[in-house]
């Protein structure tokens, strides 16, 4: 199996059970979905420098192949950002769901869950 | 002089990091810091402006990497007219805030208020893909503090909403930011724009697929149709202080739409799509206006109507329509900061009802913000005598030669007449439609009718000043649909040729 088919999979996965969690109904899905989202980004932006094994990262008057080091800085701001937004999406969540007593991401109260207590 | 264009990003965030630090019994220093330098923003951003406004394109290269390796700032005219509307409506607002004590019903405000500055100048500075998308994220962290400031259930359930959709929105950006520059190797947006024009046809479709990416993602920052559902909410659940100053961010999409198309896609890619949701937008957002509870719904729906209206200028792509929009741009910015500002005297005025648009006893000072809530209207409707009217009829003016003409004609004239009712019956239950007893409410005095009656003289000066005003904004729409001037300023002259 190549690398780029398997780098390209990985990305499809990721990015599919991420829009699949992301539109569930309750928060810690949605919030899980995110996570897979963000790791799909990372994923794919590293990929479009090109995928090189084995090669300088910097360009030189003496190298004809390298890899190319801007994505790889672009994925670091990226995983830092997502990460905040992970951790703030999380507290949120956690007080929406102290606040609202539900933890549905439109905020109505859950009907089946009070089914179930009953 | 050029290290002036940093200016307007270093300003807000040395005020910010700095009034952190002013907290408990110091609030009263944080909040002077905070004025101060909304204070100093607006001096900036004037001299900024006076600098551009002769047409000159300056650039200035953070760390002193040359342009299409480092990243640029790049001071044009239309980022200079962001610049400054965004400093003049946050000493509005921050004036506003401070008056009516908003500042002090929960943490940080001073210090999220001036992130958010931060990040909308450095969106409208940036000339580089990737920053660009750094700063939206700057703007919308502080966002998510400003727009939850308060709390209360309603604010956190609309708050997890908005928050959630701008993350999806970052992940299309990062998408879009990644696929282009996978095809074109850069990420300035300058150079970009050359190494498309010289891609083979091969890799156009990749670019096309960037390219609606992004435009996506700025639509729904824009609230255009249909990516406008977190707008009511988010802006309806806010405190109105807040959702005045969140008057601009839907003009920074519209910004990044317009820069976007002109520097590096080109009309052809999004055009043909945008029309049509610009139109919808304008239709769903007055009858917003029309079907809302409370004023501060009312006011974001007036949003998404108003910057729809905006979008259909921008969405024709010529100089003139981009000329009208841009006109219709500073406009709307201020309206609806004035709608949600008077939303907030009549909420703070009418304890048992809040800003529900119910009929209820006489409040104080009844008279003067009847007076403010009449030229709001006018000015959101476009009725003369105030610059919305100028703005909608050189709209239609310059549609008036695009084959969609009808449809844009029937759209804005038929959504005047329904803001007019709108506003009408909004207006006649709130004022006239008396009832008998005592209104409840705290100690409140005239002087935060202030920041309002400052809007409305703004308003007043764009309308008396529209000749002058028309004339820089077609010199505006020119510079953009010149791109040239923009890249040899960025790159150099050899680059071009």
């Amino acid at each position: 199996m190549s690398l780029e088919f398997l780098v390209a999979s990985a990305i499809a996965v990721l990015t599919s059970a991420g829009i699949w969690l992301t539109l569930r109904g309750r928060t810690f899905q949605v919030v899980l979905g995110l996570a897979m989202l963000s790791y799909a980004i990372n994923v794919f932006l590293f990929a479009m420098g090109r995928l090189v094994i084995d090669k300088p990262p910097i360009w030189g008057k003496d190298v004809t192949e390298y890899a190319d080091p801007l994505p790889q800085a672009l994925v670091l701001t990226a995983i830092v950002i997502a990460f905040g937004m992970t951790a703030l999406v999380v507290v949120l969540a956690l007080r929406t769901f102290l606040e609202t007593g539900t933890d549905q991401v439109d905020g109505l109260a859950d009907v089946t869950a009070d089914d179930d207590a009953a | 002089m050029n290290a002036l264009i940093v200016a307007p990003i270093v300003l807000p965030a040395i005020v910010a990091a700095l009034s952190v630090l002013a907290r408990g019994r110091r609030q009263r220093v944080g909040a002077a810091l905070s004025l101060a330098g909304c204070v100093g923003l607006l001096a900036i951003a004037l001299a900024l402006f006076a600098q551009a406004s002769g047409g000159a394109v300056s650039v200035y290269t953070v760390g002193d990497w040359p342009a299409p390796f480092g990243i640029v700032l790049v001071l044009d005219r239309l980022s200079a007219l962001m610049l400054l509307l965004n400093a003049g409506l946050a000493l509005v607002v921050l004036v506003h805030a401070l008056l009516t004590g908003v500042d002090r019903k929960g943490w940080h405000f001073h210090p999220l208020f001036q992130f958010l500055l931060t990040g909308l100048n450095g969106a409208f500075l940036t000339g580089d893909l990737f920053n660009l998308f750094v700063f939206f994220e700057v703007l919308l962290i502080a966002s998510y503090g400003l727009m939850l400031h308060g709390q209360g259930a309603g604010r956190l359930k609309a708050g997890l909403q908005y928050v959630v959709i701008n993350l999806v929105g970052s992940t299309l950006f990062l998408i879009g930011v990644g696929t282009l520059y996978g095809v074109t190797g850069t990420l300035n947006m300058a150079d970009m724009g050359l190494r498309i024009a010289a891609l083979p046809t091969g890799d156009r479709g990749l670019v096309q697929v960037g390219a609606l990416l992004l435009t996506v993602v700025f639509a729904l920052k824009a609230a255009l149709l249909p990516l406008h559902l977190w707008l009511p909410r988010t802006y309806g659940g806010t405190s109105p202080v807040v959702a005045a100053l969140f008057a601009i961010m839907t003009k920074v999409g519209v910004y990044a739409i317009i820069r976007t198309t002109t520097l590096i896609f080109g009309a052809q890619v999004t055009g043909p799509l945008m029309l049509p949701a610009a139109i919808a937008s304008v239709v769903i957002g007055f009858v917003g206006v029309l079907a809302a509870r409370g004023l501060r719904e009312q006011a974001a729906f007036g949003v998404v109507g108003s910057t729809g209206t905006l979008l259909v200028a921008v969405a024709l792509f010529e100089p003139r329509a981009l000329a009208a929009g841009l006109y219709y741009l500073p406009h709307t910015t201020l309206t609806v900061a004035l709608l949600f500002l008077v939303a907030d005297l009549i909420a703070r005025r009418r304890a048992d009802h809040g800003d529900a648009i119910t009929p209820g006893p006489r409040f104080a000072s009844m008279g003067p913000i009847a007076v403010l809530y009449l030229l709001a209207g006018i000015a959101l409707a476009g009725m003369p005598p105030l610059s919305g009217f100028i703005g909608k009829l050189l709209i239609l003016k310059a549609a008036l030669a695009h084959q969609a003409a009808p449809w844009i004609w029937a759209a804005i004239l038929g959504t005047t007449l329904l803001a007019v009712i709108a506003l009408a019956r909004t207006g006649s239950t709130l004022f006239w439609k008396g009832r008998a007893g005592e209104m409840r409410h705290g100690a409140v005095s005239r002087l935060d009718l202030l920041p309002a009656v400052a809007l409305v003289v703004l308003l007043g000066a764009l309308t008396v000043g529209a000749g002058s005003v028309t004339g820089f904004m077609d010199a505006v729409a020119g510079q953009m649909f010149a791109p040239r001037g923009y890249i040899e300023a960025v790159l150099g002259q050899a680059a071009v040729r």
